[in-house]
């Protein structure tokens, strides 16, 4: 077939439409929501003292932490599946919970300690954290990746590894209300190790599905 | 320069709102771009340069199925150049080349170019006989017969709507088969 031949097929075709990759993304990450959460609900639920822990400001850091990881991944993601968009001057997005954890570091340290560093930081839960944040990541990083290659990402694997970033953060929402580890310190570390197993699985499996 | 990448952004936008002759007229502008472009990488990456219409042709189908990731506020010809750069890539690895290819080699284009006779390249012509029947016919009486949608569907007797999803699924078939193999 010559091009000219091709070009005349494109053109016929061109009342073809698709929805765009955000509208995707958001549908395929609600079809795998309920994965995500019956996973929790059998395994995990939420922690019998949550009526109390709300009080508590280190237990609702947990949650700004994790979902500003992973609104902005989502963001970013979209922004990474045009094909001629750059990391940079949106690679900073991605600091927020960086910074949010630093600041509550910072202030769980001025105040006077319940328990001794160390155990603030291996905490009860950190074998707990290692399984469930990726297990309950699974589904999502499917749906997250189903959702991307509608884009054209360049990168496929940065565009993979922010998939998982998405799903990490999301499943990290879900696990913050189940663990009764609420020092930033645990945070900073287990979620951190959780999240970047997962990004890892992203930017493999990210590297091969989401060529276009 | 500036003046063309601006036709090439307002030709998209009116493709895009629906009409069909500007987007044809709109891919057969940026062809020569794209085939002095793919020739240029090719070169120097000490290939030949009578594979530039394959990369050309899967360039045009990548920029055919992804054009929803095109936003309408911005400039065609960056987005353009992208995929073709990243098509480009992809094919001289996929013949085992470490490539890096130059970023102009797709933003600039030598001025007195001349822009060349249509070209045939054997990888879509070849996985095309590896689609289905019914898209396979379809493709070819609207791309080599240039029959109509409506036509395609008489001589098949399909309904139009049939026959635009033959068409858009070989289309999509052919690009997969094509970045798969």
């Amino acid at each position: 077939m010559d091009t000219d031949q091709l070009i005349r097929s494109l053109a016929a075709d061109n009342p073809h439409r698709v929805p765009r990759v955000g509208a995707v993304l958001t549908m395929a990450l609600l079809v795998a929501a309920p994965l995500s959460i019956l996973i929790f609900a059998t395994f995990l639920g939420v922690r019998p003292d949550v009526m109390t822990a709300m009080h508590n400001p280190f237990f609702d850091m947990k949650f700004a932490v994790t979902l500003s990881l992973a609104i902005p991944a989502i963001i970013v993601s979209l922004h990474l599946s045009r094909p001629e968009a750059l990391l940079r001057g949106w690679g900073w997005l991605l600091l927020l919970p960086v910074g949010l954890l630093a600041v509550a570091i910072g202030s769980e340290a001025m105040m006077a300690p319940a328990m001794p560093m160390t155990m603030r930081l291996m905490g009860k839960n950190s074998r707990v954290c290692l399984v469930a944040i990726p297990a309950m990541s699974l589904p999502l990083l499917a749906g997250a990746l189903f959702g991307l290659r509608h884009g054209a990402p360049s990168h496929p694997a940065l565009a993979g590894a922010l998939a998982g970033l998405v799903s990490a953060g999301l499943a990290a929402t879900l696990y913050a209300s189940h663990c009764t580890d609420d020092s930033p310190l645990f945070v900073a570390t287990w979620y951190t190790l959780a999240a970047a197993v997962v990004t890892a699985i992203g930017a493999a499996v990210g590297a091969r599905v989401l060529r276009y | 320069m500036r003046g063309r990448e601006d036709e090439w952004t307002g030709l998209m936008r009116s493709a895009m709102a629906g009409d069909d002759a500007a987007y044809h007229r709109l891919l057969r502008a940026v062809t020569p771009v794209l085939r002095a472009a793919a020739r240029r990488g090719l070169a120097r990456a000490g290939q030949p340069p009578d594979q530039a219409e394959d990369i050309v042709q899967e360039i045009l189908l990548a920029v055919h199925l992804k054009r929803h990731t095109w936003d309408s506020e911005a400039p065609f010809a960056p987005w353009l150049f992208a995929i073709g750069r990243n098509k480009l890539i992809d094919a001289l690895r996929r013949r085992g080349r470490r490539v890096f290819v130059n970023i102009e080699d797709f933003s600039e284009t030598l001025p007195g170019e001349a822009p060349e006779e249509t070209a045939s390249a054997g990888e879509v012509a070849a996985q095309l006989n590896t689609l289905p029947q019914r898209q396979r016919d379809v493709l070819q009486s609207i791309a080599v017969e240039s029959a109509s949608i409506k036509d395609t569907a008489t001589k098949f007797s399909m309904s139009e709507g049939a026959v635009r999803v033959a068409l858009h699924r070989g289309l999509a078939a052919l690009t997969a088969k094509l970045r798969d193999h």
